[in-house]
């Protein structure tokens, strides 16, 4: 970067704060690693003053350089390219793991390994889960929102060296966790398993996340805020809210990884699958939702349907998603009025994501042609497709009758997969594969026909995928209940995990098909940057021609 | 009245005030009455705490993320109640920190499994479950008969339970350790310390069939075997008014 007006020359002093704060986590992670008696808070302890010690030599290395001088008149882009090269890889990992643990379930005496406890699917699961939700997903949400909400409010991102500290410390976060389900190290609760010190790192990138992303639109040159900054907005801060209660536990010692939950039974059953269901609705659907608020629109070139639709989509999706959490608790020992409560909200909110996928679908009047001749579109448009579909299903299942066949059995695994692969990976992929261009300053992808290619095997993957789901989990689910003609139950347990063995393997067919997909991607994007650059690299943001605003 | 909505597009700070009032509600309504409604729990003879050895057991049950495969709330559906037990009550969960409810059953429930196998079938199918069920799809958990039990935290652990509301006694904390060595001692007698600070059924005993060594294995055994035990079900009435919710 030339030496302009703009540019500071001395270190900056956020860069000072972070590198001391760094070093103190350094100093702490080490006291913390060599007094404490617990085997797994140490095997931690190692981990975390590596971390902090790359960190600091990287800083160090940064500052003697001035990599953290930039010019505050242009857009913070390049937090955003690591973004993108973050939700390739972790993405990557992530279905790869899970088509390990497809295949465990498939071939047991293949790919379990005696000797290798971190190896079995109770420790993978977790790892799969996490993987895909908060490293896939979590990356593409925080690089698509500083995306979003430099370019919709026409200013840099706030906070200097800040959004490069959400960005690294919300890897140390992956890796602390991911390490941690390897080494046994977990709360138990779904998609919230990491512990309380990681839980309280997360809160602190949490806040700086959310301080940048507010501080941007503070500095917004344009009047309104767009709405898919709405729903960024309302995921990061539901999200904060939902991790800070759920994770309320007590250390057995400040030098110990274990903690107990603060509530028991009943109550923590709720506060886990309030969490849990809006985990969904606002980590993979709200934030999410913004990314189809922004990307759709400007791939097509459309503005949004109707600006009406959106102010009642946004407003309705997030009070009633809140509800639904009893959902996941029928005919358990919760009582019946938070269930009837759950499942009501839960028939409601059809309403709104219907709301939504209209909004999204409709944008494309006009230009209904670019489903033919644009396969990004295509994703999109599926993607959207698959977002009514999974939105359909869930208020099915979640109707009690319903819910008592379908609870406990692969169905749900189907359905989670129909909303996480078809909605998210799809609309993720759509969104990336419009960013690497813009980012890396290229005139087009290197190749359309490998987005045919990964369109079409991922999309058979899903479909194999979820079919599979539905036949094993409606099949175990009436197997469960099947009666001869005496009044016996007709069938051990095993013989429903005998039933399943070909829908799981037809399962990890369809898992495979879908990595692949993604594989092809990654290749496709790397040969995108490698492609020569256009000669208009760097546009100064005042000089941005000005951005999408709803239709009346 | 859409003219009205330009306040949250134009103030951030209304913007945020709107979000978060939206999205406490339902969680308000739902979640705050079930810490005062005294219905939500029953009341019922048997629950008591873990002992130490059950308790380290538990936290090895959620260290190997056994709650991802296998479920502990049997509904109240005639194939559930026939096939696994009577249906989970609230309150047998009320010491559960976390809650061990689960979600999927690739694994059958087992909320009632105490003392439906022997230890020794435990310890088979743990290490091998393919060597008692042949179609199973579990993962062996053979590493578990190796790797001596981790015991340095166990007074800790029970403390925290009594920071978060378990009613674990200052004698009961006082003497976790010696009732942990105490409950896999083959020798122990049956008027032990242990059953009277906890209960006079209380499973003492070898667990693992390796009397010489505390391995993870004794007590991941030895928690699924008071698994859904506790509960008298002869004295408790499903059709009590106080128990109909």
């Amino acid at each position: 970067m030339q030496t302009t007006a703009a540019i500071q020359d001395k270190t900056p002093t956020d860069v000072v704060a972070l590198f001391l704060t760094v070093a103190g986590i350094a100093v702490l992670a080490l006291l913390g690693t060599a007094f404490t008696d617990d085997p797994a808070f140490r095997f931690h302890g190692y981990i975390m003053t590596a971390l902090a010690v790359v960190a600091l030599s990287a800083m160090t290395i940064g500052v003697s350089n001035g990599f953290f001088r930039s010019d505050q008149s242009k857009y913070a882009d390049g937090v955003i390219r690591a973004g993108v090269i973050a939700t390739m890889f972790w993405g990557v990992i992530g279905m790869t793991v899970g088509v390990f643990i497809a295949a465990q379930l498939s071939w047991p005496n293949i790919f379990y390994f005696p000797d290798a406890g971190w190896l079995n699917f109770g420790r993978l699961r977790p790892l799969h889960t996490s993987g895909v939700i908060f490293a896939f997903g979590g990356n593409a949400l925080i690089c698509t929102s500083f995306w979003v909400v430099q370019r919709t409010t026409k200013a840099r991102l706030a906070g200097g060296v800040w959004p490069w500290f959400v960005f690294w410390g919300y890897q140390a976060f992956i890796i602390l966790a991911a390490t941690g389900y390897v080494a046994g190290i977990t709360q138990s609760k779904e998609y919230a398993e990491p512990e309380w010190y990681v839980d309280l790192w997360l809160t602190v990138v949490w806040v700086a996340y959310l301080l940048v992303f507010l501080g941007t639109l503070w500095k917004r040159r344009e009047p309104h805020i767009y709405v898919a900054n709405w729903f960024y907005l309302a995921f990061i801060i539901t999200i904060a809210v939902l991790h800070l209660v759920n994770n309320a536990v007590i250390p057995v010692g400040l030098l110990e990884a274990r903690s107990y939950s603060v509530f028991s039974g009943v109550q923590d059953a709720l506060v886990q699958w309030w969490y849990g269901h809006n985990a969904v609705g606002f980590f993979l659907t709200a934030g999410f939702l913004g990314m189809m608020y922004y990307f759709v629109p400007k791939r097509v070139e459309r503005p949004i349907y109707s600006y009406r639709l959106s102010i009642v989509h946004f407003w309705s999706l997030i009070f009633i998603y809140i509800w639904a959490g009893p959902h996941h608790l029928h005919f358990t020992a919760l009582p019946q009025w938070a269930q009837t409560l759950g499942m009501t909200f839960s028939i409601m909110l059809w309403m709104p994501s219907w709301g939504g996928m209209i909004n999204g679908l409709m944008t494309l009047s006009g230009a209904w042609d670019k489903l033919r001749t644009d396969p990004v579109v295509r994703m999109m448009v599926v993607a959207i497709a698959f977002y009514g579909m999974s939105t359909f299903e869930g208020p099915l299942m979640s109707i009690r009758t319903v819910n008592a066949l379908s609870h406990y059995t692969d169905w749900t695994v189907g359905h989670v997969h129909s909303g996480a692969l078809g909605w998210v990976g799809f609309i993720t992929f759509g969104a990336v594969y419009c960013l690497v261009p813009w980012l890396w300053k290229k005139d087009r992808l290197y190749s359309n026909a490998l987005v045919e290619w990964h369109f079409w095997i991922a999309t058979t993957g899903i479909l194999l995928y979820i079919t599979s789901m539905w036949v094993s989990g409606i099949m175990e689910g009436l197997m469960w209940r099947e009666y001869t003609p005496d009044g016996f139950l007709a069938n051990s347990f095993i013989e429903t995990v005998a039933a399943k063995h070909p829908e799981n393997v037809i399962r990890t067919l369809g898992g495979l098909m879908f990595l692949i997909g993604t594989i092809i991607m990654s290749y496709n994007l790397w040969r995108t940057v490698r492609m020569p650059s256009r000669a208009d690299a760097s546009v100064p943001s005042s000089t941005i021609p000005p951005q999408l605003q709803p239709a009346e | 009245m859409w003219k009205k909505h330009e306040k949250f597009e134009r103030h951030s700070l209304w913007l945020i005030i709107g979000i978060v009032v939206t999205v406490s509600i339902g969680g308000l309504v739902e979640i705050a009455p079930l810490f005062w409604v005294e219905s939500t729990i029953e009341e019922v003879e048997g629950v008591r705490p873990y002992t130490p050895l059950e308790l380290a057991g538990r936290d090895i049950y959620i260290s190997e993320g056994c709650y991802n495969c296998h479920s502990q709330m049997i509904r109240p559906l005639r194939d559930e109640v026939e096939r696994y037990g009577p249906y989970s009550l609230a309150a047998e969960s009320m010491y559960d920190h976390p809650f061990q409810w689960g979600s999927k059953r690739t694994g059958p429930d087992l909320a009632r499994v105490g003392g439906k196998y022997s230890n020794d079938w435990h310890r088979d199918h743990l290490i091998n479950p393919r060597a008692v069920v042949p179609e199973s799809n579990m993962p062996p958990y053979r590493f578990l008969a190796s790797q001596d039990l981790d015991r340095h935290a166990i007074q800790a652990k029970l403390q925290a339970m009594r920071t978060v509301g378990v009613p674990y006694t200052d004698e009961q904390i006082a003497n976790a350790e010696a009732d942990l060595l105490a409950q896999v001692d083959p020798y122990a007698s049956q008027t032990s310390d242990l059953r009277r600070r906890y209960d006079a059924r209380v499973n003492q005993g070898d667990f693992d069939g390796d009397p010489t060594r505390l391995t993870k294995l004794d007590a991941l055994i030895a928690y699924l075997q008071v698994l859904g035990t506790m509960v008298d079900f002869r004295t408790y009435k499903a059709e009590d008014p106080e128990n109909m919710r």
